[in-house]
C-alpha cells in the first residue's frame, strides 16, 4: 500500500515536472543574464573564459564562500581524526612497475594542475580543478610508496597563506574604491597570459589553496589506517 | 552536435545507468565503489563531449580519484561485506 501511494506521488510530481519542462523550448537561450555573460566577457572583465569570468569575477564572492566552506570541511576533519592516527602506514610497497611509473608522473601531473590553474582565464579549468588534479598526483605518490610523506605544516602555511592573499585581493577593490573583489588591476590584452587583472592571482590562490587542502584531508585519512 | 554523437552520447548513459544498478545492488562494497567510480568516468566523458570541459575535469579528478580512495579507506576501517 505505502509502495503504491509512493509511486503514485512520484508519478503526479514528474508529471508536472515535464509538463512545466515542456513549456521552455529546448535548446533556446531565454535567459537575459546568459546572453550578457556571452556578449560582455572579454569587455567588462578581460577573461577570455567566460565560466571563469563568472565564477570569479562576477560571482567572487560566492567563490570566496566556496573555498571558505571547503577550508572548513578539512579543519573538522583533521580535528576530529588528529587523535586516530596510527604509528605506521602501510605495511608494503607497491610493485616496481607501480612505483617506477609514479615517479615519472608525478611531476608532470602536478605542472599539469599547475597549468590549469594558472591559465584559469584562457583555458577550461581554474583554481578548483588544478587543486584537485594536483591532489590526486599526491595521492599517487602516497599509494606507490610507503615512506611518502607530506609536511603538514608546510601544507597549513600554503592554505593560510592563500587564503589571506584572495582576502586581500578583495579588499584591495575595497581600499581604492571600486567594492569587494572589484578587478582594479589593467585588464591589459585578451588572450594573455597577463590579462583580466585580478583574476589570475585569485585563481592561482585557489589553486594552491585547493591543492593544499586536498592533500591535507587524504594525508589525514591515510594517517588513520593502522 | 554530429551525428555520431548522437549514438555515442545515449549509449554512455545507459552504461552509466548499468553501472548505477550494479552500485546500488552489489553487496561487496568494494565493486560497489569501483561501480560508482566508472559512473563518474562516463559521467565525465559526457560533460566533455557536451562542451563544459570545466565540469569535466572537476568529474574526473574529484569524481574518478578522491572519492574513490576516500570510500576505499573508509572500508578498510569498516568491514568489506554488506549484510
Amino acid at each position: 500500500m505505502r509502495k503504491i501511494i509512493t509511486i503514485l506521488f512520484l508519478a503526479i510530481l514528474g508529471y508536472y515536472m515535464v509538463d512545466l519542462m515542456n513549456q521552455i523550448p529546448f535548446g533556446e537561450d531565454r535567459m537575459n543574464v546568459g546572453r550578457h555573460y556571452l556578449e560582455n566577457t572579454i569587455a567588462e572583465t578581460g577573461s577570455v573564459n567566460t565560466v571563469t569570468s563568472i565564477v570569479v569575477s562576477y560571482r567572487g564572492f560566492d567563490t570566496l564562500g566556496e573555498v571558505t566552506v571547503l577550508f572548513l570541511a578539512a579543519t573538522g576533519l583533521g580535528a576530529i581524526l588528529f587523535d586516530k592516527r596510527g604509528k605506521k602506514r602501510r605495511k608494503q610497497n607497491a610493485s616496481s612497475l607501480v612505483k617506477t611509473t609514479s615517479k615519472l608522473l608525478y611531476p608532470l601531473i602536478v605542472l599539469l594542475g599547475a597549468y590549469v590553474f594558472v591559465h584559469g582565464h584562457l583555458t577550461p579549468g581554474g583554481g578548483f580543478q588544478g587543486g584537485a588534479i594536483i591532489a590526486t598526483g599526491v595521492l599517487m605518490m602516497y599509494m606507490s610508496y610507503r615512506r611518502f610523506e607530506t609536511n603538514h605544516k608546510a601544507l597549513t602555511i600554503i592554505e593560510s597563506m592563500a587564503g589571506l592573499t584572495f582576502v586581500s585581493i578583495g579588499m584591495g577593490g575595497l581600499i581604492l574604491g571600486q567594492g569587494f573583489l572589484a578587478n582594479f588591476l589593467p585588464l591589459g590584452e585578451p588572450n594573455m597570459l597577463f590579462s583580466a587583472g585580478i583574476i589570475p592571482i585569485i585563481y592561482s590562490a585557489v589553486g594552491f589553496k585547493v591543492g593544499a587542502e586536498l592533500t591535507g584531508v587524504l594525508d589525514t585519512l591515510l594517517k588513520t589506517i593502522r | 552536435m554530429s551525428d555520431a554523437f548522437v549514438i555515442v552520447i545515449p549509449l554512455l548513459a545507459l552504461i552509466i545507468i548499468g553501472a548505477a544498478i550494479f552500485a546500488v545492488r552489489q553487496k561487496d562494497l568494494l565493486l560497489a565503489i569501483i561501480g560508482t567510480s566508472i559512473v563518474s568516468l562516463i559521467l565525465s566523458i559526457l560533460f566533455f563531449i557536451l562542451q563544459a570541459p570545466d565540469v569535466a575535469l572537476t568529474e574526473a579528478a574529484i569524481g574518478v580519484a578522491l572519492t574513490t580512495i576516500i570510500f576505499i579507506i573508509t572500508i578498510k576501517k569498516t568491514t568489506r561485506y554488506e549484510e
